[in-house]
């Protein structure tokens, strides 16, 4: 934490500081996701800039107490623009002993510690293993403890509402929350506002977390535990309105904003699978914008359902993870085939197989740039932060309908659940999307006949004929066609040139060539990233830049197809350094496709990198350590 | 959040109109001929591909609607090349995935008639899934499928519906799989149309087809069909010989189910509460069941699905089942329609979307500032 220490107001002293990294754990049936969010959007109410990490577990309630049924959530928040929900926090709010045991050890020496002591029982202590009660041994010495019975005081605070004492106790994630608001100088009527329209219907519940909000700041206020508080002033984000936004939730607006650019009505159809899931949700929350989504029996049912949509004329969507690519990739190869517009929402988690379903991976770059069979090119781009999203989606959309072709957005779950500030755009700014449907024959031979395959000359896209319109009835299917006429074709000169044609449709879409951010432009180490990992390469840039070193960053939003200049921009370094949570697939598509010696370094955690961490590596490549 | 039954909006109430309603038609008079597309039809000689396909081109003009607004959807197999023939809208798609593909056109397009055309293989091995979720849902879509119980395109496998101890290419033993029945899975899967014809009864055929196709919901026609290739002959007691008739049992709505040469024979009540045939010379006229489609219980014309074994003893061909459900597709539009007039009466627009409940704004920073 760097602190600026001014005198507060009052007898408490209160420090200025410029960024903050909170983490609220418990169990998995504390509500500490739910208690993240909303000091989320106090921060970003507050006009905070803002990075968030939920890391919760697949199983929905692991046994309560077991150190599998952790939840946690981590927020940074700043008076300056930041890039990652931070490394380690700086406060940990333990709710229990598992809690504690499974993120003490992240929690730097000097960090603050918030414990929820009644959970520390014997029975508690002995379920994760804890000989000793941490709290009456030396072993947290090394940090500020806070010991606060929350349970006890959430239920005194609780008693004039004649509630159940268990029923009592689980409004103690609020107590936290309003003693963390308190801490951090947060209004309480946002959150007390908040509570009251999310209980609406039981408003005895409502009122029950209120006062427990009220409890936990009232008791940061009066106790005198608490001899700081801490300010964290807004940060100068460029002009604009700003909301907070997940990535999912970016997604879905970004599908629901390409449907209103493009006057198409939208077809979700999906399956549910963590982390997309929400995706889902959100677009069923929204057919008044023409939105239609469509709960399938399987991932195949979900992305058929969407390609003939597609067929029929509206905008095809396909939501998923991993796993799910997997079964929908014969649909892909068919859209691939067809020539059909279908925007294929890709949220990695970790794999193989079911993997780590809530946790983040980038694994599925050479799946959605390879995983089919046949030579079947389908574009790729990926959005580097929650709310890119959006425009990623709104791009992925242009190209699908402009080249008819399935594309790939690959987020992942760091960025699908984490949130950030997003300056709002103009509805006015977002790009016109429209399409026009072929009305007429157009067969250049004068035949007065429909060829489906005739492509344009610039795009080589193909004519979209929407099944109502007359005189164009035609029949379309996986195998190979004719050449313009578009007719079954064994041929094979013509199969030979109907591979290189949808070859080169996707290898001629335009995309922006690839900037590089070098503010000393001396530098020799390039370190290039993609996705979601764009925030901790840019931390850790400026870690190594702040340290009198210099590197340049480039980032890469289009994999399929690749900025032109990427080829120059690689071989103007004498080292390229590439940072993936994969075994190095980015890697091995530059090596391949440039012939440069790129250094790949590579984490599969289930967690985003740590910014220290590639500092650390983006050191030793300027320094000339890094091993071969 | 938690479930609820309590739909939001109403989600259809009888009567439901027919399966055509919402698609345009045409004044001006149609010819089989109007339906045949310029492609070659590839399928082996004597293949009962050919007849259905006769079938269907002769019965889709008396339907008057506009050709475009026709789609045939297909997954692959032999029967799966159909729409290359028919000169309406058409997609010859994956493997047993036709019905997902339908489902997305039928959601999304009211004024179309959908229709998908599958195999034994197609839609009861690889696609079983989505033939009794389409079935299930109920979406507004006619199912042709081709049962020939054997796969002909990979030249000569055993397929769900073929007899067990069918020795193919890849049963030289015989088969040990136990098959399907397809009607019995369709009533299974809550279907709300199932006929069954032999591809060369014209008029059977064409009377099941006018009715699928006039149903609103999901309708699915077994149509049975010889490959001469790999398995010739398999429908051939049904057609040829002197017993013919003492097999083919032909519902009639409303009418006693009897049958044989002479309408000897009837179908009753079997003790164990099923149906079973016997002679109406024993039982009496009285004892002779009744063919009702448009029973809302489906246990009678499960049991008549149950008359027909692989053997072909009983083969009952003709309408099942018909009856009124809402469908996924009506459904699906109705709430977004209701959707939409909500969005335009709250006055929702993107911008508003976008923006959400908390905002907060960025102001330039002020000039001179350090």
């Amino acid at each position: 934490m760097s602190t600026d220490t001014a005198v507060g107001p009052a007898d408490r002293e209160v420090r200025q500081t410029h960024r903050v990294v909170i983490r609220f754990a418990g169990d998995s049936g504390d509500g500490m996701q739910l208690t993240g969010d909303r000091f989320t959007s106090e921060a970003a109410a507050f006009g905070n800039d803002l990075a968030t990490l939920p890391n919760f577990p697949a199983e929905i309630r692991a046994p309560a107490g077991t150190l599998p049924g952790v939840s946690s959530f981590q927020l940074h928040f700043a008076d300056y623009d930041i890039l990652t929900p931070g490394d380690r926090p700086d406060v940990l709010v333990a709710m229990n002993p598992a809690a504690l045991k499974a993120n003490i050890e992240d929690l730097p020496h000097g960090g603050m510690l918030i414990v929820n002591t009644d959970e520390f029982t014997k029975r508690n202590l002995a379920k994760v293993g804890y000989e000793a009660n941490p709290l009456e041994d030396d072993s947290l010495e090394p940090y500020t403890v806070h010991e606060v019975a929350m349970a006890t005081l959430t239920r005194g605070a609780l008693e004039p509402t004649g509630m159940s004492k268990k029923d009592a106790e689980r409004a103690k994630n609020m107590f936290a929350l309003g003693l963390l608001s308190w801490m951090y100088h947060r209004g309480t009527d946002a959150t007390e506002a908040f509570l009251r329209e999310k209980f609406a219907k039981k408003p005895d519940l409502a009122e029950a977390n209120i006062l427990a909000f009220r409890a936990g700041w009232n008791y940061g206020e009066t106790t005198e535990s608490f001899a700081v508080t801490y300010e964290v002033a807004p940060a100068r984000l460029a002009e604009g309105t700003y909301r907070q936004i997940t990535g999912n939730l970016a997604l879905a607006y970004g599908v629901i904003a390409a449907g209103q650019q493009s006057g198409l009505p939208v077809f979700l159809g999906t399956y549910p699978i963590t982390p997309a899931s929400d995706v889902l949700h959100e677009l069923s929350k929204h057919k008044g914008f023409g939105v239609t989504t469509f709960q399938a029996e399987d991932e195949i049912a979900g992305i058929g359902a969407a390609l003939g949509a597609s067929f029929g004329g509206s905008l095809g969507v396909t939501s998923t993870s991993g796993p799910g690519v997997a079964l929908k990739s014969e649909t892909i190869g068919l859209a691939v085939a067809l020539e059909l517009p279908l925007l294929i929402l890709d949220v990695q988690r970790g794999g193989p197989s079911t993997g780590l379903p809530t946790k983040t991976e980038q694994a599925d770059l050479l799946q959605a740039m390879y995983g089919r069979n046949g030579e079947a090119p389908v574009p790729i781009i990926a959005p580097q932060s929650p709310s890119d999203c959006f425009d990623a989606a709104l791009d992925a959309v242009r190209m699908a309908l402009t080249y008819r072709t399935p594309v790939f957005v690959l987020s992942d779950g760091a960025i699908a659940n984490g949130s950030e500030p997003w300056r709002i755009p103009e509805v006015s700014d977002l790009p016109d999307l429209s399409v026009t449907f072929a009305t007429e024959a157009n067969a250049p031979d004068g035949s007065g006949e429909f060829w489906p395959y005739l492509r344009d000359a610039d795009t080589l896209a193909r004519p979209w004929a929407i099944p109502g319109t007359p005189g164009l009835e035609h029949r379309i299917g996986g195998l190979e066609k004719a050449d313009g006429r578009g007719t079954i074709s064994y041929d094979p000169d013509n199969h030979d040139r109907m591979v290189r044609l949808r070859q080169a449709k996707i290898d001629g879409i335009p995309v922006p060539d690839i900037s590089v951010d070098d503010p000393h432009g001396d530098a020799e180490v390039l370190v290039i990233g993609w996705g979601s990992s764009y925030g901790p390469i840019g931390a850790a840039c400026r870690r190594v830049r702040a340290a009198g070193l210099s590197v340049a960053q480039a980032h890469l939003r289009h994999l399929n197809p690749m900025p032109a200049n990427l080829g120059d921009v690689l071989r103007s370094y004498r080292r390229v350094v590439v940072p993936e949570m994969n075994l190095g697939q980015l890697a091995m598509l530059l090596r391949a496709r440039f012939l440069v010696d790129a250094h790949s370094y590579t984490k599969v955690a289930g967690l985003p990198f740590q910014a220290e961490e590639l500092a650390g590596v983006l050191t030793d490549a300027v320094k000339g350590d890094l091993p071969a | 959040m938690t479930s609820s039954t309590t739909p939001a909006v109403e989600l259809g109430k009888p009567p439901f109109g027919g399966g055509l309603d919402l698609v345009p038609t045409t004044d001006e008079a149609q010819k089989a001929k109007d339906y045949t597309s310029d492609q070659e039809v590839r399928w082996c000689p004597g293949c009962g591909d050919y007849a259905v396909l006769a079938s269907v081109r002769g019965f889709l003009p008396e339907l008057n609607l506009k050709r475009e607004n026709i789609v045939f959807v297909s997954g692959i197999g032999c029967s799966s090349r159909f729409p290359y023939y028919l000169d309406t809208y058409g997609m010859h798609s994956i493997h047993g995935r036709a019905p997902t593909i339908a489902t997305g056109l039928a959601v999304t397009r009211p004024d179309l008639s959908v229709w998908v055309v599958t195999g034994d293989g197609d839609a009861l091995s690889i696609g079983g899934n989505h033939l009794i979720h389409a079935l299930r849902r109920n979406m507004n879509i006619t199912i042709l499928l081709f049962n020939n119980r054997i796969y002909g395109l990979t030249k000569g496998q055993y397929s769900p519906t073929s007899e067990v101890g069918k020795v193919t290419k890849s049963t030289p033993m015989g088969s040990v799989d136990a098959p399907f029945n397809p009607v019995s899975l369709a009533l299974g899967a809550e279907a709300t149309f199932v006929g069954r014809a032999l591809d060369s009864d014209r008029k059977g055929l064409t009377e099941v087809l006018r009715q699928a196709a006039a149903h609103r919901g999901a309708s699915l026609v077994e149509i049975f069909q010889d490959c001469p290739i790999f398995n010739d002959g398999s429908f051939d007691v049904l057609r040829k010989g002197d017993d013919v008739a003492e097999r083919l049992i032909k519902l009639v709505d409303g009418e006693p189910i009897r049958f044989g040469n002479d309408g000897e024979y009837g179908v009753v009540r079997s003790a164990s509460g099923g149906l079973e045939v016997a002679k109406i010379a024993d039982v009496g006229e009285d004892a002779v069941v009744v063919h009702r489609a448009g029973e809302e219980d489906p246990t009678q014309s499960f049991a008549l699905s149950r008359l027909s074994d692989q053997d072909l003893t009983h083969t009952v061909t003709g309408i099942f089942r018909k009856v009124d459900r809402p469908t996924y597709d009506d459904g699906a539009r109705a709430q977004v329609e209701a959707a939409k007039e909500q969005a335009t009466a709250r006055g929702d627009d993107l911008d508003a979307l976008l923006r959400g409940k908390d905002t907060w704004a960025v102001m330039p920073e002020p000039e001179n500032e350090q």
